[in-house]
């Protein structure tokens, strides 16, 4: 502060960006203007700033002209900051000498039949900007150590895939389920379209190798309970639900040595609570200590406390040696300190009873497709047959409902977009009755046939050559005959242009999905937006999907929004790659835009220090005085406290009351300073 | 009422991970909106400071936006809430020296409604321009 103020030298480069800028405003004339502007010193056009040739463009200049300030006119700094802070650095400058106004985002696109308006308003946006370029100071990026950890949230098939990249990438990976067992919806499933191999057996393999991968640090029947600090620096707390059940490990650790639970269900045999199993949805029971299914990984009980009468019986059973039940725990906390996290949550049906046309709950011989899985699986409550809720017999006509609530704007539960993976699955289901029942004939009901994957379309004309009927037509209601329990399914052929009735045996409802209902306080914990939808939200769809904007947090599989296997492990090692990259790089760099403390100006009052968020800020003593001090490891840049100190003693770093005053004044005054 | 052909002067301060990035998915979007708004970024709500209002005003602004995360979406927890509790207070303190305080408005416009940063820029000009010129505006010529 001691050296004398320089001369602010700025050059601004504006960008065309092909037509898109150039199209709806006058380059000309914004670049005339710009030189125009107090402390300008140069002005050029570029048909692409962020091109080699552009970039090259702005770092001569720098040294031509010896700017102390860059202004680039052009598309959006969420875009192209990083780009053109490069360029300034390599024309021999601090990065953070840099300033861009968005004159496409924000103008050329959004004013592109108001010439005059356009060009007008990018006058200002480059005024602005210069106002503020004046006033840019040399910062350094903090660099801060990354945990060598990761943190992979919900264990289906995508939360898997990408906990066993990390792991096998050399990354100790807490692998998160709130579940007692790994898997999530894909071993619920029977087959797996196109190529009908069993979901359980590719699935089996990695639920197994999560479970022993050295690296892998499972943890089935949790949940995150708070999240704290930025990349490279997480701290979790995980929530250990009480299972009422010790593992061998746990049962070691209270010195029960070779006890805790073996699996051998002598518990469950004993139990008299009965209840419905969810992951059979219902259709079979459970008792109130219970495993989902056989093939479980953790293969521990878990007792459904809600449901359990503290009778005992169990802990007899399990007896004195194992001694693995324990009816009195509680739910127990662990910090995970880790520098990236993977959000792979999954999916919901929507609760397609709300479609009240279509009779689901009311009428017991209507399905959903997941409840068909269950039904056709070999594994599953009737043991592989597929048979009608209603009576036990054996469906032979069987109607199928696509896009059952999706690509459907009439509000309610219903949900505008494509749930992608409905259409296949109920190809298959086709193709499952036509195997297994002789004489059964599937009736798809459908809007179009999204058939779009590799091997997809092949699929769907092995399913018409099999002898599935195709109607297209929405389904618009559904009657049940009260005595027979048949279905008479009412639409329209609209390849024949006339309506239709059928009575069917069965009516399977390919029901739309939708987040989870606990994505919402997920997501705001760990600080990611959602889409429009209600999905999780991607840094950018196309050059950044498995990001979000909070650095070091990444999505994985179906909460990012629907998509099928193939697609989802496909995310999940995009998004295993992504998090692998800080943690092998050991530091990230963070942007300083740190508070700080003008001794002079603070009054030693401690407004600022409740307002902080992260508790970044404490009173200390300096010279006799009391003073505010940052701590910079803590504080995140938001200007909370700065936007509030009565003395103006917070200083802002990139974000400082001059510069945005200056910006103020530059739009209203016209440059004219005050 | 107004003069049509008068274009008011809007400034807004908006945060950098919610209405920046829905403004730029509006133009992504092509959503198209009057061109009267010059928009500041800061990285969040919380970061204004009473007095940029107070500044811009006093420049003779005819009208301000702020606009941020939902309630439950900021960046950092809460500075929006932070925010809007000061709005209240500048809000009064318009009011008081003769300012309607409509001129001043808080949005929540999340990075993925760039439709609704349209209609909020719609609505925006639309109110300042039934409000007329700021009677501070005076003072600047
Ligand atoms: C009827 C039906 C048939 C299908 N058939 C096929 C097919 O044949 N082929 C195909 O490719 N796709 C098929 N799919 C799609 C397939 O199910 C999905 O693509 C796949 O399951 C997505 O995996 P995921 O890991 O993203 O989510 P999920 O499988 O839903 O896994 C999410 C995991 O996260 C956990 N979780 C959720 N919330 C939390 C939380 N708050 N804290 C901790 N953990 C949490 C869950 O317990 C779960 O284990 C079918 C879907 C349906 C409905
Ligand atoms: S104590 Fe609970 S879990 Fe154990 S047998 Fe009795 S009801 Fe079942
Ligand atoms: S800017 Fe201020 S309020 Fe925000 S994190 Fe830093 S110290 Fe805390
Ligand atoms: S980051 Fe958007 S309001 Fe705080």
């Amino acid at each position: 502060m001691a050296e004398a103020k320089e001369q602010p030298r700025i050059g601004v480069f504006i960008c065309h960006c092909g037509t898109n800028i150039a199209g709806s405003l006058s380059i000309e004339e914004v670049k005339e203007y710009a030189m125009t502007l107090p402390g300008v010193v140069a002005a050029e056009e570029y048909q692409y700033m962020c091109s080699t040739p552009g970039q090259s463009l702005i770092a001569d200049a720098i040294a031509e002209h010896k700017l102390n300030g860059v202004v680039v006119a052009a598309c959006s700094p969420r875009l192209h900051e990083p780009t053109f802070r490069t360029a300034t650095q390599e024309g021999g400058l601090n990065k953070f000498r840099f300033e861009m106004a968005n004159i496409r985002d924000q103008n050329s696109w959004v004013h592109m039949h108001d010439w005059e308006g356009a060009t007008s308003k990018a006058k200002d946006q480059v005024r602005i900007a210069v106002a503020k370029a004046r006033l840019l100071e040399d910062l350094e990026p903090k660099s801060v150590p990354v945990e060598h950890a990761a943190l992979v949230l919900g264990a289906g098939v995508g939360g898997m895939q990408a906990a066993l990249d990390l792991a096998s990438a050399g990354i100790k990976t807490y692998l998160v389920d709130k579940d007692p067992t790994v898997g999530g919806r894909m071993s619920q499933l029977d087959k797996t379209f196109p190529t009908l191999d069993c979901s359980q057996c590719i699935l089996t393999p990695k639920m197994v190798d999560v479970g022993r991968h050295p690296n892998i640090e499972l943890r089935t029947f949790t949940e995150v309970e708070n999240v704290e600090g930025y990349i490279g620096n997480f701290t979790i707390t995980l929530r250990k639900k009480a299972r009422g059940v010790l593992s061998p490990a746990e049962a070691e650790e209270r010195g029960i040595v070779g006890g805790g639970c073996n699996g051998c269900g002598d518990c469950s045999e004993v139990c008299p609570v009965i209840k419905p199993n969810p992951f059979e949805l219902g259709m079979a029971p459970r008792k109130a200590i219970y495993i989902y299914h056989p093939q479980v990984n953790p293969l521990l009980y878990t007792i459904d406390f809600d449901s359990c009468v503290k009778c005992g019986l169990c802990v007899t059973a399990c007896g004195e040696e194992k001694k693995a039940i324990d009816l009195d725990m509680v739910d127990t906390f662990e910090q995970v300190k880790v520098g990236t996290c993977i959000l792979a949550i999954g999916y919901d049906l929507i609760p397609i009873e709300e479609k009240t046309e279509w009779g689901y709950k009311r009428y017991d011989n209507v399905i959903t497709g997941l409840e068909f899985e269950r039904l056709i699986c070999a594994s599953g409550p009737t043991g592989g047959k597929l048979i009608r809720p209603s009576d036990g017999q054996i469906p032979k006509k069987i109607g199928f409902v696509l896009c059952a609530g999706s690509r459907d704007n009439t509000g309610g539960v219903a949900k505008p977009y494509c749930s992608r993976f409905c259409c296949m699955y109920s190809l298959k289901h086709a193709h499952q009755i036509m195997e297994k029942i002789p004489g059964a004939v599937p009736y798809i009901f459908y809007m179009d046939i999204r058939s779009f994957g590799k091997m997809y379309e092949e699929f769907y004309y092995r399913i018409q050559n099999e002898g599935a009927k195709f109607i297209r037509g929405r389904v618009a209601n559904i009657l049940e005959d009260p005595s027979s329990k048949n279905l008479t399914v009412f639409t329209e052929d609209t390849l024949l242009g006339r309506p239709l009735s059928l009575e069917m045996d069965m009516v399977v409802l390919a029901a739309a999905i939708q987040p989870k209902p606990e994505a919402e306080r997920i997501r705001q914990m760990f600080g990611v937006s959602k889409s429009q939808d209600g999905w999780l939200l991607e840094a950018h769809p196309k050059l950044n999907p498995c990001g979000t904007t909070t650095a070091g947090i990444y999505l994985a599989g179906v909460c990012q929004g629907p998509k099928d296997i193939p697609d989802t492990v496909a995310q999940a090692e995009g998004a295993a790659s992504a998090a692998s990259i800080p943690i092998h790089t050991g530091e990230v760099q963070l942007e300083p835009y740190f508070a700080q403390c003008v001794d002079e100006l603070c009054a030693g009052c401690g407004m600022c220090v409740n307002l902080c968020p992260y508790g970044a800020l404490a009173l200390v003593e300096k010279n006799g005085r009391t003073v505010m001090e940052v701590t910079e490891a803590k504080c995140k840049g938001c200007g909370t406290c700065g936007g509030f100190c009565p003395g103006g003693a917070i200083k802002m770093q990139h974000f400082t009351s001059p510069q945005i005053c200056a910006q103020i004044d530059a739009f209203l005054l016209e440059g004219g300073e005050q | 009422m107004a003069d049509e052909n008068w274009n008011p002067k809007i400034i807004a301060i908006i945060c950098n991970w919610c209405s920046y990035a829905g403004a730029d998915l509006a133009g992504g979007a092509r959503i198209q909106y009057p061109p009267d708004i010059r928009a500041i970024r800061v990285m969040c709500t919380g970061r204004v400071d009473p007095l940029f209002i107070m500044k811009a005003f006093q420049d003779g602004a005819d009208g301000m936006l702020i606009s941020g995360c939902h309630f439950g979406d900021c960046h950092y927890l809460e500075g929006n809430y932070k925010c809007a509790k000061r709005m209240f207070l500048v809000k009064n303190v318009l009011k008081n020296i003769g300012l309607n305080d409509k001129r001043l408005r808080m949005t929540f416009v999340s990075a993925s409604e760039g439709a609704k940063w349209g209609m909020v820029m719609e609505d925006v000009v639309k109110t300042v321009k039934e409000l007329g010129p700021s009677p501070l505006s005076e003072y600047q010529k």
